[in-house]
């Protein structure tokens, strides 16, 4: 316990320091709270509307969760048609990387005029800023499984799905786990993100109102939530992780097994 | 009597664009049942090939490989195969590591594990079974790469170097336990190595390979009874049957060492030809 007290101490300090400099400043100038609320500030005005922002984070929770899992899903999928086949990496690939380059500010409000302003149009943001890193850590994953072990499944007599699942699989986890944490982060954001362009209830939404009445105090305290929101989950997919492949933490801080 | 295996006539040939190289011609191998043969040569002569082309993992341009008189070329069933590196995989435990080549075949999961874990304890890894490999250290990794391969029970075993990667005083060790271990169970294998004293220890018959492209320089019958322990390696005929096999290694050209050590039946004979 101890040891993971040091660990976190230091972040601690460094918000502490931030926002200690901050309050002292808002205070000290004057400046109107429209303009830079001081932190105290942003807490009590928070705490007083939580209702209010806890009704407008849970439909973000929900696309969240729904965008999320459709990437891990569609993503997963991409990876294993492009692991199995040549044509459809040469096919794919090159669109799954070009879609990266889409301007989601472009493609949002079309996604929410093809599907109006349920849930649907924000999980198809979220799955699209979310997808890519996790194709991408299941590809790098599979193809950094050595030959030598294919080899040897194949003399054993496995077939192609055999050594898929026996090996390439289980081989890629770590990876694909590298990419999960890596899409995480984008996922709240994707979800805010596709509320701005329109909807009923959500945390983008809540922002956006808020923001046009100069509440900057509870815009912030809805950004402070996001941000928890995203370390948590950012955290949960290391639990998940050790839960998954407990090998892997085990034998990097032993002797270091290869792959 | 048909030798258990029968290989002859190999060749394997490499394009890389315009340029065609040649790894290996008329490799000719023979092993009876329960005998212990090894491949020595110089190091890229092409040994892990011709293992990969035996073993069925990869064709060649000519020649066959026969199993107790049948043809079976690239076929991987009587073959079991242990590669350089251990391969043990990371997320399964050593039991588990063990019974690989058993669950691809099918053979359900408590057959299986009763069928390795009644080996642990010659295998000098009892207590083992549960831990996950990166617990175990070099040499016991080796043995249990080792029982993942013999409890396959397949005809033939083909070990790919496979004390290559440990500290000398461990691979000493593993020599003389592999030496013992297959003498006990009589299995019949064939060792790829370029250390010429693992060669003698363990080996009925060395079969000496040039430089590429790889031909059978000659093949070199060690007659001293197995299993041989390691205070046999200041022992005349042993030394002598290292010493057959340093020269035909050194004199690198197809027949260049024929019939050099034969006063004590040390018996170096050409065999690139042989049929």
């Amino acid at each position: 316990m101890n040891r993971q007290a040091a660990r976190i101490l230091p972040v601690i300090l460094l918000v502490a320091a931030i926002l200690a400099a901050w309050e002292v400043y808002a205070r000290a100038s004057g400046i109107r709270p429209q303009v830079l609320p001081a932190p105290s500030r942003v807490v009590t005005e928070g705490w007083a509307f939580r209702g209010l922002i806890w009704s407008n984070t849970l439909p973000t929770l929900g696309e969240t969760a729904a965008g999320f899992s459709l990437a891990v899903l569609a993503g997963s999928a991409a990876a294993v048609a492009i692991d199995f086949s040549q044509g459809v990496r040469r096919a794919l690939y090159p669109v799954l990387v070009a879609s990266q380059a889409i301007p989601i500010v472009a493609v949002a409000p079309l996604l929410v005029l093809w599907f109006g302003f349920g849930i649907v149009p924000k999980a198809l943001v979220v799955a699209l800023v979310t997808f890519f890193p996790i194709t991408v850590g299941w590809v790098d994953g599979f193809a950094a499984t050595e030959r030598a072990a294919s080899n040897l499944l194949r003399s054993m007599g496995a077939n192609r799905w055999q050594v898929f699942r026996l090996v390439r699989v289980p081989g890629a986890l770590p990876s694909f786990f590298s990419g999960l944490r890596i899409a995480i982060t984008y996922a709240v954001v994707g979800a805010i993100f596709a509320e701005y362009v329109g909807a009923k209830r959500g945390l983008g939404i809540f922002m956006q109102l808020q923001q046009n009445s100069f509440r900057t105090d509870l815009v912030m305290a809805a950004v402070a939530v996001t941000a928890a929101i995203s370390v948590a989950l950012f955290l949960a997919t290391y639990a998940i992780e050790r839960l998954a492949i407990p090998w892997h933490e085990a034998a990097r801080a032993g002797r270091g097994a290869p792959r | 009597m048909t030798p258990r295996l029968q290989v002859t006539g190999i060749a394997k040939r490499f394009v890389d664009g315009d340029r065609t190289v040649e790894v290996m011609r008329e490799i000719a191998i023979e092993a009876h049942a329960g005998e212990f043969v090894s491949v020595i040569g110089p190091s890229g002569c092409g040994k892990s090939t011709l293992f990969n082309i035996i073993a069925g993992l990869e064709d060649a341009d000519a020649g066959e490989v026969r199993v107790d008189g049948a043809l079976v070329t690239g076929h991987r069933e009587a073959f079991a195969y242990m590669p350089q590196q251990d391969l043990l995989f990371p997320w399964r435990r050593v039991l588990d590591n063990t019974t690989l080549g058993l669950e691809i075949r099918g053979v359900p999961r408590a057959e299986a594990r009763a069928r390795a874990s009644a080996l642990f304890e010659r295998f000098g890894l009892e207590g083992f079974e549960r831990a996950y490999p990166y617990m175990l250290s070099g040499g016991m990794r080796q043995r249990a790469a080792l029982l993942r391969t013999v409890v396959q029970e397949r005809p033939i075993l083909l070990l790919d170097e496979p004390f290559g990667a440990l500290d000398a005083l461990t691979r000493m060790e593993m020599q003389e336990w592999l030496a013992g271990v297959s003498a006990e169970f009589g299995w019949t294998v064939l060792l790829v190595t370029h250390d010429v004293r693992e060669a003698v220890l363990l080996s009925d018959r060395i079969v000496v390979l040039t430089p590429r492209p790889a031909t059978v320089a000659a093949t070199i019958e060690v007659p001293l009874p197995r299993p041989r322990r390691l205070d046999l390696l200041a022992d005349r005929a042993f030394v002598e049957g290292e010493t057959a096999v340093l020269r035909a290694l050194r004199a690198g050209s197809p027949g260049g060492a024929t019939g050099t050590m034969s006063a004590d039946g040390v018996d170096g004979a050409a065999a690139g030809g042989r049929r």
